[in-house]
């Protein structure tokens, strides 16, 4: 999924001399043809993420497209202020690519794990927020922000991803997909928890139990509308999310609910992390399954609800 | 003349104060009509950078009040924002908005507030306030001008304190790199920060030898004497290849005798009537 994201970048600049690409201290070989053929435009600063984005915005400032790209905790955390000064409060086209959102980075441990990026970047103005689920929803993803006017944050998954996005479907920023019509459970993912989602859905078919799925690809702009209008019928609302409970899509989720549909549903299942750091390593899928975010653990956990059992928040 | 053997930890007193002309105390006048309309503001660190944003307007950058957009002007980032009044005054004599809007300095619905909005006062490129982010927009932009081939320059001013941030020297390095020599960062060196002396608090020297160090060319100047600052500001770039840092000593709160050096005067509001007749009289005894 990154090589998918960069290569992007890297034919966008071939066709606008608006873009530069900013990395902070990559894998050596990382976009060499972009370097070798655009070396005026391709720049790697070292770490320095407070300088990356600044030096971005005064870039973007002058009408150049920056993309930036480093490791996500450090793209969202360690530069905090300077994204939403530079960037959110002056509404500056940069694009933040960020490496291992999520539990990619399982085996280094929690300083390297982005589990809040989502909520710290959504208490932002302006700021968008994407989680693409596969290699190929990222090909049409990225090739859409480059006229954006604002500021926008792209989290990568870990890479071989599986493929479930469907061109069929379309992609536009902000649009919600649906993946699987909602029968009387509909489960709303993000990212690679999207995938999960589908696991789950498939299993619960089986089991006679209809079950939508709805890809939130951007959870900033929330796309209300197709959550809302997704309602009709269900009884069991699933949020699931490779993210901290707190703040993130399931936060998104329930904030559009309260505000606008308070009765719509009347079971709703926040699933995500704790509010705790990592305590163990190995890999994102057994750090999944711990946290109770793989299909099967899904699936479980839906039919317990239905049952009458699990947690109930109405 | 300098002492440059007195120039570390003294710095301060290395150079003997200039009488202020009519045009700094002028713009002095203008600050503090921004303090009274306010009831508030960073007078002290607003006071300290009057000959430097007067050279630079007046004698060095390239602009056009009517046109602040214009893409030929040399940037100016004030990155020690809370140092505003000193922008807005000589903005305001250059015309970028109505004299007035001094009076509504920090007001509801004013256009200036206690730090500098790009989005709301012609004239400023960047919101400034949260300390150490105008250097590395300022490299930013000066990479996009050679990226043109634009022979526009950018100027940055930071405050001694502000350069307490790590920001600060990542954006340095920065520079170094990519021999921006269309870069000045102009050192508002005036020895105090909110708390204490810069030397209490966390000493900046060696200075000179610390932007040297990453790459710059560096000058020391009176940040008070304007001929002084016309002649250095004149002799950009120092080096070719190389970014410029003016290390600009300068007193916090001058022209105003009884609040020079003086860290309560770093921000003052709830002035009373007699104590802004007071700061009115000592700049206007300072001619």
């Amino acid at each position: 999924m990154r090589k998918t994201c960069l290569d992007v970048v890297y034919d966008l600049a071939k066709q606008d001399e608006r873009v530069v690409f900013i990395g902070s201290d990559l894998g050596a070989g990382t976009l060499d043809q972009f370097r070798d053929e655009m070396p005026d435009r391709f720049f790697m600063e070292g770490v320095s993420e407070q300088n990356l984005i600044g030096m971005a915005a005064g870039l973007a400032m002058e009408g150049f497209i920056p993309y930036v790209n480093t490791i996500a905790t450090f793209i969202t955390r360690r530069c905090y202020e300077q994204l939403a000064v530079d960037l959110c409060l002056h509404n500056l086209p940069v694009k933040l690519i960020a490496n291992g959102g999520g539990l990619v980075y399982a085996p280094l441990g929690p300083t390297h794990l982005a589990i809040e990026d989502m909520a710290i970047l959504r208490a932002l103005p302006r700021m968008s927020i994407f989680a693409p689920c596969d290699r190929e929803e990222m090909t049409r993803l990225v090739p859409q922000t480059l006229d954006m006017t604002g500021p926008c944050y792209i989290r990568l998954a870990k890479g071989g991803d599986e493929v479930v996005s469907e061109a069929e479907r379309g992609f536009e920023i902000g649009k919600a997909i649906q993946m699987r019509k909602p029968g009387k459970v509909l489960i709303i993912g993000t990212g690679i928890t999207t995938t999960r989602a589908l696991h789950a859905a498939e299993e619960l078919e089986g089991q006679g139990i209809d079950c939508g799925v709805l890809h939130m690809h951007t959870v900033k702009p929330l796309d209300e509308a197709a959550i809302l209008s997704q309602l009709d019928g269900v009884e069991l609302l699933v949020t699931v999310e490779e993210h901290t409970l707190v703040g993130g899509l399931g936060s998104a989720v329930g904030d559009l609910l309260l505000d606008k549909a308070p009765n719509a549903v009347s079971r709703l299942v926040h699933l995500g992390i704790p509010d705790i750091f990592a305590d163990k390593y190995g890999t994102q899928d057994e750090l999944l399954e711990y946290y109770g975010l793989q299909g099967f653990q899904i699936a479980q956990r839906i039919r317990d609800t239905l049952k009458g059992e699990g947690a109930q928040v109405a | 003349m300098i002492n440059f053997a007195a120039l570390e930890h003294e710095a301060h007193s290395v150079y003997e104060p200039l009488a202020l002309d009519r045009r700094s105390r002028d713009l002095r006048r203008l600050v503090v009509r921004g303090l009274v309309g306010g009831g508030r503001g960073h007078l002290g660190s607003a006071l300290s950078a009057i000959e430097i944003v007067r050279v630079l307007y007046d004698d060095i950058m390239a602009h056009q009040p009517d046109q602040p957009e214009w893409a030929e002007r040399d940037r100016f980032l004030l990155s020690k924002g809370h140092g505003c009044l000193s922008q807005y005054a000589i903005l305001a004599d250059h015309g970028y908005f109505r004299m007035g809007e001094l009076d509504r300095f920090c007001r509801f619905d004013g256009i200036l507030g206690g730090h500098p909005d790009a989005g709301k006062v012609p004239g400023v490129e960047a919101s400034t306030g949260a300390l150490g982010h105008g250097p590395s927009i300022a490299v930013g932009m000066a990479i996009a001008a050679k990226l043109k081939g634009a022979a526009h320059r950018i100027f940055c001013v930071t405050g001694d304190g502000e350069i307490n941030e790590g920001s600060v020297w990542e954006a340095a390095m920065a520079a170094g790199k990519h021999k921006l020599d269309n870069l000045t960062i102009i050192v508002d060196y005036n020895k105090l920060q909110s708390y204490d002396r810069t030397e209490v608090v966390q000493d900046l020297e060696p200075l000179t030898s610390k932007w040297e160090s990453f790459g710059f060319a560096v000058r020391n100047v009176d940040g008070h004497d304007v001929e002084g600052l016309r002649r250095t500001f004149s002799s950009l770039p120092f080096a070719d290849g190389r970014p410029s840092a003016v290390i600009a000593h300068t007193i916090k709160s001058r022209g105003v005798a009884h609040a020079e050096g003086d860290p309560a005067w770093h921000h003052k509001s709830k002035m009373t009537t007699e104590e802004i007749d007071g700061v009115l009289a000592a700049i206007e005894g300072e001619g």
